[in-house]
């Protein structure tokens, strides 16, 4: 007999070890979220998946998924709170969408768009934040970082390398990249690191293939996030 | 190659110290915290160069170097000056005129507040509550705690650092830090000698002892207020052997003191309260966790350890039994999330301390993933009581729920501040008479993410199920404005925040600008309803304690003191970061008009 809990009504089966949103991804039910990628080491830093788990707020993405729990995540509550959440970490940065490249195909601006964000909210941070250029084939724009760790994490578990990390305290909390020059280009980092396109926003970009998907045919344009994270949940399962 | 000896070279005089201080400490990435202090001490900053030669050293990245550095208050990547002068930013120093003094300082010794002097001879900044708030203003001069800080003495100070004087040439009295233990109970009144609860816990059994201590209702002395015995046993039952023992002495609540005073005064019965923990749950190795803060307790410490080891209760076959034991003191380094169990056990592996995702607990997954106990000082401290004297003889003080007595370390607005020790179930006034408190506003129960108590609720009791506190207990008199209060905590949390999740990281931080905005007079209407938005985002949806509570401040007053915060606000609907009618004053002469229509009146509806 499979094991189940309830998500918002449904059961959702699962194994042992898998945390609340693997099972619920597995199972086609959506729980937003941006530092969680399947396959990846859970982080539970953005708490964007944020649920109720027998009336108890829990990271979906850390929480492990144990027989007869109740979650709830699909709540009016609970996803006006989600959008202050990103408001939070938009004003933190300096997203100016319309002149980004990731546009379209950026999680943030999805996922703000499937929560039903129409403005900022909070004030802006306005926070002078740097960018490096000096890689002959990747670039960094730290103005659009959200701390997700995903490229520390590439890095380190499927590039076998240690190119990123995150470094410092609370606000000043910043990207760093392994170098004695603090430069990307001296670290070894190449275009095909998965580092280099795990980010989910455009803070990591790949140089020379600016806008060759053109704007009205990105990921985002036409299905919400949630339609396509389950898409690609189903692909990296072969199913 | 230039002639002379070769350590007149300081690139290669930089490597040898290097390459000693990593063979000095085994080359143990967990020990990157005392190498750095060590490389502050030397330097007063750590220099790319030294991450490097120390990043090769320990074959870590560089990276996980630079973010301790940035990480932890006392270490900095830029040079500080050969003095580096830190004055503690407490609310308590606040009201002993740290404010003034601090400009003071600065004129004195010629040096901007958070700059460096151009000489390099001296910095001066703002630190977190450094735990002497009982003998405040106080600070830190090269990590070293200063006490009773006044102008005469930063006169004094001024002249010995402007004559480069040593600081082993200073005066002692400057450093002279007092316990002032002013009301002794239960614990204080009745400290146990060296070996007694071990002896005890041997002849009665081990088991029957974690016997005792489940019946003493023992509950965690730290805050949280876990049951100590339950806390042990889950520990001992777990299956993998290699376990630890950890005491948390990070005391970094701002207004808690009282486990510097039990360090000082009682170290041996912490030991042993440790010790008996090990027996218990089958530990070889301990560390205390020592706030960076108390580093003048360290060598005394060290020498009580020594003393321990050579009367055979530390070390291999502990007073004869089969029990082998050691204790090992780690600095921090200025972050008060350190207190946070799994970001204190994050520091000892030689990491920033981020809390840790839960489950699992460190009681399972600890110290290097091993089963760990993490308590308060206090509570190895009754622990090691408790074992002499009994669980029934500790339960029968205090109430249902709470058992036993609380140590506070009591500050602010009363004639005798110090650490008093009250059995669970006192009430408030009691408290407050005692220390000699008058025309009251109210108390800081807990610290900042503790409860502001009004003068209408001083018969609440010091009790888990009432008023429960780690021991932090400040009072404020009629002089004291309530936004002063909310407003030094609230920047306290900001500034201390991991920055690990975004609720705490993004929301302490707006929290601070959103009560700025109205402390300094800028609020209007909606304001305050925004500050309790803010407010129920960061307390829900934060990762570990620290975000939980870092609005309670502004909550605890703003249910209190409505008032305080509405007669700040501007008389109008909404405050616009500008001035929209000084914005129009160019169009109006362009266009040679100054009628009411060509005005627009800032005040909505
Ligand atoms: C931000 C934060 C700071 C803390 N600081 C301390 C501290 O300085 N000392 C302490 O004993 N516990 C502190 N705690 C509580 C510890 O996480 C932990 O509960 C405690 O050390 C357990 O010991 P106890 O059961 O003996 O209280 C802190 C918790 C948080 C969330
Ligand atoms: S650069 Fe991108 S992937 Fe890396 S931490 Fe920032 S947002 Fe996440
Ligand atoms: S709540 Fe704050 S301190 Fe705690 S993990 Fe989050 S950012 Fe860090
Ligand atoms: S997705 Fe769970 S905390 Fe980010
Ligand atoms: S559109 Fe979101 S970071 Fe660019």
């Amino acid at each position: 007999m499979t094991k189940t809990f309830i998500l918002d009504g449904q059961p959702i089966p699962f194994s042992d070890g898998q945390t609340i949103i693997d099972a619920a991804l597995d199972a086609g039910a959506y729980i937003p979220h941006l530092c969680h990628h399947s396959g990846y080491t859970p982080h539970g830093s953005c708490k964007l998946c944020s649920v109720l788990v027998n009336g108890r707020v829990c990271s979906a993405c850390t929480f492990p998924a144990t027989e007869g729990l109740e979650v709830l995540s699909h709540t009016e509550e609970l996803n006006e709170d989600r959008k202050r959440i990103t408001q939070m970490l938009f004003v933190e940065g300096n997203h100016l969408c319309p002149g980004c490249e990731k546009s379209g195909n950026c999680k943030l601006q999805a996922v703000g768009y499937y929560l039903g964000m129409h403005d900022n909210h909070f004030m802006h941070f306005f926070s002078p934040r740097k960018l490096d250029a000096s890689h002959p084939d990747v670039m960094i724009d730290l103005n659009r970082c959200i701390f997700c760790t995903l490229c520390v994490r590439a890095s380190r578990e499927k590039d076998g390398k240690d190119v990123f990390a995150i470094s410092g305290r609370g606000i000043n909390k910043h990207l760093i990249a392994n170098s004695a020059s603090g430069l990307l280009k001296d670290t070894d980092l190449e275009a095909s690191d998965k580092a280099a396109h795990i980010c989910p926003t455009g803070a990591i970009l790949i140089k020379r293939t600016g806008y060759a998907t053109p704007i009205g045919a990105r990921d985002y344009d036409h299905q919400t996030i949630a339609e396509v994270s389950l898409e690609q949940e189903q692909e990296s399962h072969g199913g | 190659m230039p002639a002379g000896p070769e350590h007149s070279n300081p690139a290669k005089r930089m490597r040898l110290f290097i390459q000693d201080l990593a063979a000095k400490h085994h080359f143990q990435p967990t020990r990157l915290l005392e190498m750095l202090r060590e490389i502050q001490a030397r330097d007063h900053h750590i220099s790319n160069e030294a991450v490097e030669l120390l990043a090769k050293a320990l074959q870590i990245p560089r990276t996980r170097i630079i973010d301790a550095v940035e990480f932890y208050n006392f270490f900095s990547s830029t040079p500080k000056g050969r003095y580096e002068l830190l004055i503690s930013d407490s609310i308590t120093d606040r009201m002993l005129g740290k404010d003034a003094l601090i400009e003071y300082m600065a004129e004195k010794l010629r040096v901007p507040v958070g700059g460096v002097r151009n000489d390099g001879l001296v910095s001066l900044d703002n630190t977190s509550c450094t735990g002497m708030c009982d003998q405040g203003p106080a600070g830190l001069v090269n990590g070293h705690a200063l006490t009773r800080l006044d102008r005469a003495r930063v006169d004094r100070i001024a002249d010995l650092i402007e004559r480069q004087t040593p600081l082993a040439g200073w005066p002692p009295e400057f450093f002279q830090a007092e316990d002032n233990i002013r009301k002794s109970g239960l614990l204080l009144g009745r400290p146990i000698a060296p070996g007694d609860a071990l002896k005890a816990a041997y002849t009665r059994g081990l088991n029957q002892t974690l016997a005792e201590i489940d019946a003493s209702g023992l509950r965690g002395r730290g805050g949280a207020g876990f049951k100590t015995a339950a806390k042990w046993r889950f520990c001992a039952e777990e299956a993998e052997t290699e376990r630890y023992v950890v005491c948390n002495a990070d005391e970094g609540e701002p207004g808690t003191f009282k486990d510097r005073g039990l360090l000082n005064a009682f170290a041996d019965q912490v030991f042993e309260g440790m010790t008996l923990c090990a027996a218990i749950v089958g530990a070889k190795h301990g560390f205390l966790y020592l706030r960076g803060e108390y580093l003048h307790l360290y060598d005394k410490l060290q020498a009580i350890l020594a003393q321990r080891r050579e009367a055979g209760l530390l070390g291999r076959g502990i007073l004869g039994h089969n029990l082998d034991f050691d204790i090992e003191i780690r600095l921090g380094a200025g972050a008060y999330i350190c207190g946070e169990e799994s970001a204190l056990i994050e520091s000892l592996e030689g990491k920033s301390g981020i809390p840790r995702n839960r489950p699992p607990y460190p009681v399972s997954h600890g110290y290097l993933g091993k089963p760990t106990v993490v308590n308060n000082v206090e509570s190895f401290f009754a622990a090691a009581a408790i074992a002499v004297h009994s669980g029934a003889w500790f339960a029968a003080h205090g109430t249902e729920k709470s058992k036993g007595t609380k140590i506070l370390s009591i500050s602010g607005d009363c004639t005798h501040p110090g650490i008093y020790e009250y059995p669970f179930g006192t009430p408030v006034r009691t408290i407050l008479d005692d220390c000699g408190a008058k025309d009251i506003l109210g108390a800081q129960v807990g610290g900042p993410s503790g409860t502001f108590i009004s003068n209408r609720e001083f018969g609440r009791l010091l009790a888990f199920e009432d008023l429960a506190t780690g021991g932090s207990f400040i009072v404020f008199n009629n002089s004291r404005n309530i936004l002063d209060i909310a407003h030094n905590f609230t920047h306290f949390f900001a500034h201390e925040s991991c920055g690990f999740c975004t609720p705490c990281r993004v929301g302490t931080s707006l929290l601070r600008k959103q009560l700025d905005k109205i402390y300094d007079g800028r609020g209007s209407a909606g304001d305050v309803a925004a500050l309790d938005e803010i407010c129920r985002l960061v307390k829900t949806y934060s990762h570990c304690g620290l975000g939980q509570t870092a609005a309670n401040p502004v909550l605890t007053t703003l249910a209190r003191y409505p008032e305080a915060y509405q007669s700040r606000l501007k008389k109008i609907s909404y405050e616009p970061g500008f001035d929209l009618d000084a914005e129009l004053e160019t169009a109006r002469r362009l266009a040679n008009r100054s009628d009411a229509a060509a005005h627009l009146s800032q005040t909505g509806e």
